[in-house]
């Protein structure tokens, strides 16, 4: 490459970051979705660090099923009934998702023998009941939808963001308040039950938690790829980290990383952010295991 | 021995799961400082009787007195270590360093919303420094062999600084060079730092040199004393308290 285009692309690459922070500067949606993002890229990976040390990877996938049944159930209210008419459906998704995530636990008491049962349940469950909704409902949802399952930088709302920036908060305080208690659930349940810490309370405040995570990252993420969200960057930090406290922080990492990429890509490219970020977040998570590789 | 209560007494104990009689009629006391190796074979309600003394199986006969004081009041259960058989059930692949795994016997004792402090972080170098695992501080616990992950539990245990440490089956997952020096651990926590331990095995043959006093279990209680008392059993009697038989033996202790 000569000196010349290699100038030439700096300077596109300069100026399109010049486009981007116009943009983002001019248009409220564009801050909405990349503030939303960012804060997202936290937290989901967050909790996610702790789902799949716990093997519940499943659960968050579930959980974000639940979740579309909640926003169809909330957009066909918001058609037929006048008084649901300005309601945000991500409410309902909330709701439903927090309401699968009890379920869940139920179920999975239900099935002591075959615990990965409740996902299936869930999971088509969910489906089947959202597919419904969306059916009885009037056309025109489509578009919506396809923002609702793959993510959206058009659609998010400033609610969308204020619900996020809530919820974002909620985690946090708990995180940071009942990290030992969560860390040593997830390490080693047993261990925290004869020990005297209240296990039971201490989960059903996660997996709320989590359920909630699932139905406000769902705007930029959409439906069906939240859970990667959760799971791929702590996958890739599980190979690199010392310490579970590492494994927080490199997952945060990549999420963000994955984040900010994906809709900048997803921007310039006028794709679903859902599948630029995923697909940002495997990269990596390539990345890391062909690294570690050649390491040893 | 009578001024000062046993750290564990052990009265009329009787425990039956649905219709099976997995104790009957034990009586077990053991005094502090002691060294108690708890043998039996397996299925001879060795890990039922642990978790009765712990508080995780309910007794509807009998009676469990901790410290003098009676089970259901019982409330500083921190002044009780336990490593259950780690080797056996533990996620591997779990990225915790072996300071954090040990900060988790800190957890109770720090409490509710608080996080741990300087003071924690000594307390666990300095458990872990027992235990003779003080330059592993950083390394992932999976990073380790078998007999070292089982230091790291025990040093889990007695981060809180327990009176009483309980351990069952300590050995499984521990290869046979370094039980030796597993034991003399054990023997350093008993007589230095002056820990009352309650050890769990099915192996009797390797800790009849190391305990001060010796139960062996089968269903009934079949003799309980100390080494020098148990070293003068004769080989019939031995082979009895160790066989599968449920029959009382003559010299059957009543406490």
């Amino acid at each position: 490459m000569d000196t010349a285009s290699a100038c030439l692309i700096i300077t596109t690459i300069i100026e399109g970051k010049n486009i981007m922070i116009e943009a983002i500067f001019t248009y409220k949606f564009l801050q909405n979705a990349f503030l939303s993002g960012a804060i997202i890229g936290i937290i989901a990976p967050l909790l996610g660090a702790f789902i799949v040390v716990r093997r519940l990877s499943l659960i968050a996938d579930a959980l974000s099923h639940v979740t579309l049944s909640g926003i169809a159930a909330g957009l066909l209210l918001g058609q037929k009934a006048s008084l649901f008419a300005g309601v945000n459906p991500l409410y309902f998704g909330m709701a439903f998702s927090v309401g699968g995530s009890l379920l869940i636990e139920r179920l999975r008491n239900v099935y002591r023998h075959y615990q990965e049962l409740a996902i299936p349940i869930m999971m088509s469950g969910g489906i089947g009941i959202g597919v419904i909704f969306i059916s009885l409902s009037d056309k025109g949802l489509n578009t919506d939808l396809f923002g609702y399952l793959f993510g959206s930088i058009s659609a998010v709302s400033r609610t969308d963001l204020y619900a996020v920036i809530t919820i974002s908060a909620i985690v946090l305080i708990t995180v940071y308040f009942l990290y030992k208690e969560l860390f040593i659930l997830s390490f080693d349940e047993e261990f925290a039950k004869a020990s005297g810490i209240p296990a039971k309370a201490v989960h059903l405040a996660f997996i709320i938690l989590t359920a909630l995570v699932i139905a406000v990252s769902m705007r930029i993420v959409g439906v069906l790829l939240v859970s990667a969200l959760m799971t791929l960057p702590v996958a890739a930090s599980i190979r690199l980290a010392k310490g579970f406290k590492q494994t927080i922080w490199l997952s945060v990492l990549f999420g963000e990383i994955s984040v900010i990429t994906g809709l900048i890509s997803a921007f310039y490219l006028d794709l679903a952010p859902g599948g630029t970020i995923v697909v940002t977040s495997i990269l990596i998570l390539l990345g890391v295991i062909i690294w570690k590789k050649e390491k040893n | 021995m009578k001024e000062k209560p046993p750290v564990i007494d052990i009265r009329d104990v009787n425990f039956r799961y649905d219709r099976e009689n997995v104790l009957e009629h034990i009586n077990l006391s053991i005094p502090k400082g002691a060294f108690v190796g708890l043998v039996g074979p397996n299925g001879s309600g060795k890990s039922t009787l642990l978790k009765i003394i712990l508080g995780l199986l309910k007794i509807k006969e009998g009676s469990v007195e901790l410290f003098g004081i009676p089970q259901e009041k019982f409330k500083e259960w921190d002044r009780i270590g336990f490593v259950s058989q780690k080797a056996n059930s533990f996620n591997t692949g779990f990225p915790a360093t072996v300071a954090e795994v040990v900060m988790g016997g800190l957890v109770k004792k720090v409490g509710l919303f608080r996080r741990p402090g300087q003071k924690e972080k000594d307390a666990v170098k300095r458990a872990v420094k027992a235990v003779g695992m003080e330059s592993f501080l950083t390394r992932n616990i999976g990073d380790l062999s078998g007999g070292q992950q089982q230091r790291v539990f025990i040093a889990r245990a007695i981060v809180s600084n327990p009176s009483v440490l309980i351990l069952d089956e300590p050995t499984v997952g521990v290869d046979s060079q370094n039980v030796d020096s597993f034991y003399r651990m054990l023997t350093y926590l008993n007589q230095e730092l002056g820990m009352t331990l309650l050890l769990v095995t099915h192996d009797i043959g390797t800790i009849t040199d190391k305990v001060t006093h010796v139960a062996c279990l089968n269903k009934y209680l079949h003799f309980h004393g100390s080494m020098e008392q148990f070293v003068e059993l004769d080989e019939q009697e031995l082979s009895d308290l160790y066989g599968h038989g449920i029959r009382l033996l003559d010299h059957h202790h009543d406490h």
